[in-house]
């Protein structure tokens, strides 16, 4: 209705969902704490935008703020601070208009058990305000995009996990809402199930914005193409799946010889940055990522006979990234390190990526 | 959208036998009271018929019909609002509306919609009882309708108050206690007021029966109306500002 707020509210046209220092603490914490100026934030001060046919993952561990921050963005919440903007409006000044382009599905599936899959998607159709001479094409739709078909007239009770959480997505989309937020939508899927979510959402990406939320690592690779990580209510990564398999390919080799190589020579090979020693033998040599030093270090050790066993590139997997970030990682670091490479550099080998970001790039590239 | 979600509440009560069961036990109670009270008139009849200005067949069976269904209906309510808002927040499908776009008043009022509709269920098999002794005589419609009024005025109070104490609490039956507490309490606040102490009439006026009692016996005053629509009201207002408090941080 308010055009002016409406265009200054989204700078693209195309961002969906636009999240802007979003903090959340636990209840009760509020009042008691707020003279320590420690209070314990169960989402703290996230942001991120949501593009039109964009998949935003949400991963990270339990309790880590995932679904709180879902569950404000759907206004099932209200933040403490920050504003979410949906489409463009926002929702806390105005939840009806802005609720109308959400669709939902929480961790557990709201369904009623009492009701047939036919009945309650009626009920969904209706309480969304889809109009009354639309409704049934729309309950056929969403049960055809979930595999519903065949299950018009059984009570939701009486369903398997898989397909209630079915219902729950079917629910979600009845609408055609331009953002589509789903907290765990494979939870209790069997494999094919799963494959059929996953085709369903990106199928569904194409003119909506997602979100959905798993501890699944595979999950995040197979369906979405951006990834935040979030731990402790704190935003540590966020970055487009391309940027995220860049971080894979690392810039680290492994060389093992049968003779101890010689540190010092290493370290003076063009492009080597550190060099470790392994307990176990051989040495874990990182390297700037702009340049591959194997050509030389073979050289090397062939001209200094330390006689090559094994010359690899190590090559880490996105829950080595994850489990890195989440573990190692003391809270409130994060945006210290990002911005004192210095720091950063002392101790590559420790924790290499520990704000990952590659919009914000001072290290994101040395990866 | 509130006739929407109140229809959704009506159907779903019919689909469990919940629903059923209590329409069926409360009819059948109802109907044996009026049974009785029919036997009692004919009992007093020909003294009735001497006296000048004796009690009719509306004081004498209406009227003490719609007050017993009060009571009953006062054990029963609780059962039919206990589930309301808490069960959908056990079942945790209260998000499924909370994403809607609708707004929390909708939500309070469609549901006290559905609850009290299916209440009118219940009045009406009620209120068709004395009706049948049309067939063979007639009535006092005026003190009928005062009567059914009362009792429409005062189960609405019975089921926002049930509806707010729903919103309390993610236990059915937790709800179901703590509503037939309180509306046991303030049906016999009045019991105070009659040993005289201080504070006595404002406990009396506090009491649900002590309004509902001028209406069976067809005095209608606006107060009583009032004072079952402004409970009615606080308490419907009370559950919107309690779920709303759902989403806020505390």
């Amino acid at each position: 209705m308010n055009k002016d707020n409406t265009n200054s509210a989204t700078p693209h046209s195309s961002t969906l969902i636009n999240v802007e220092q979003l903090t959340r603490y636990y209840d009760g914490e509020k009042s008691s704490d707020v003279s320590n100026g420690q209070r314990k934030a169960a989402v703290d001060n996230i942001s991120f935008e949501v593009r039109r046919g964009e998949v935003l993952g949400f991963l990270g561990p339990n309790g880590a703020g995932k679904s709180t921050t879902m569950r404000m963005i759907t206004g099932n919440l209200a933040p403490s601070h920050g504003r979410i903007f949906i489409n463009g409006i926002d929702i806390l000044d105005h939840p009806k208009r802005a609720k109308a382009h959400i669709g939902f599905l929480p961790e557990q599936p709201p369904v009623y058990r009492e009701l047939s899959v036919d009945e309650y998607l009626q009920f969904c159709a209706r309480i969304n305000r889809i109009p009354r001479h639309k409704q049934a094409t729309a309950v056929e739709t969403a049960k055809q995009r979930c595999g519903l078909t065949d299950v018009n007239r059984r009570l939701i009770g009486n369903l398997s996990k898989g397909y209630q959480q079915r219902v729950g997505i079917a629910q979600a989309i009845i609408h055609l809402p331009a953002v589509v937020v789903l907290d765990e939508p494979t939870v209790g899927l069997d494999p094919i199930q799963i494959r059929e979510i996953r085709h369903l959402i990106r199928d569904l990406s194409q003119d909506h914005g997602i979100i959905l939320s798993t501890h699944i690592l595979s999950e995040v690779q197979a369906t979405c193409d951006r990834v935040q990580i979030i731990n402790q209510g704190r935003l540590i990564l966020n970055d487009s799946i391309d940027g995220l398999t860049r971080h894979m390919q690392t810039s680290r080799l492994l060389l093992r010889t049968t003779n101890a190589a010689n540190i010092e020579i290493l370290r003076r090979i063009d492009g080597v940055e550190a060099v470790n020693v392994l307990a176990e033998g051989g040495c874990l040599i990182q390297h700037y990522p702009e340049t591959n030093p194997a050509p030389a270090i073979a050289q090397a050790t062939v001209e200094h006979q330390w006689q090559l066993l094994e010359l690899s590139p190590q090559r880490r997997s996105l829950e080595d990234i994850f489990v890195d970030i989440t573990t190692n990682e003391p809270p409130g670091e994060t945006h210290a390190e990002a911005h004192s490479a210095g720091a950063h550099k002392e101790t590559p080998q420790k924790n290499p990526n520990n704000t990952i970001n590659t919009n914000n790039t001072t290290q994101g590239v040395n990866i | 959208m509130v006739f929407t979600l109140a229809m959704h509440e009506l159907r779903s009560m019919f689909l469990s036998p919940l629903a059923w069961v209590v329409l069926a036990v409360i009819t059948a109670l109802n109907a044996y009271f009026f049974l009785l009270y029919v036997d009692l008139y004919l009992q007093l009849q020909p003294r009735l018929a001497a006296a000048a200005n004796g009690p009719g067949i509306t004081d004498i069976v209406v009227a003490p019909l719609f007050s017993t269904a009060a009571t009953v209906l006062l054990l029963v309510t609780p059962l039919l609002t206990m589930r309301l808002i808490s069960e959908e927040r056990r079942n945790q499908t209260l998000s499924l509306l909370m994403s809607a776009p609708i707004s929390m008043s909708e939500i309070i009022l469609g549901k006290f919609l559905g609850v009290f509709s299916f209440v009118l269920i219940m009045l009406a098999f009620v209120a068709l009882m004395p009706l049948s002794l049309l067939a063979g005589g007639s009535l006092d419609i005026g003190l009928w309708a005062s009567g059914l009024l009362g009792l429409i005025l005062l189960l609405a109070s019975f089921c926002s108050i049930g509806l707010y104490i729903s919103t309390l609490t993610n236990q059915p039956t937790v709800a179901a206690i703590g509503t037939f507490g309180v509306l046991l309490l303030l049906w016999i606040i009045n019991l105070a007021g009659l040993t005289g102490s201080g504070g006595g009439e404002v406990l009396s006026y506090l009491s649900l029966l002590s309004h509902y009692q001028p209406l069976l016996r067809g005095v209608f005053s606006s107060t009583d109306v009032f004072y079952y629509l402004l409970l009615t009201g606080s308490c419907l207002a009370l559950s919107i500002r309690r779920l709303d408090a759902d989403r806020l941080q505390h």
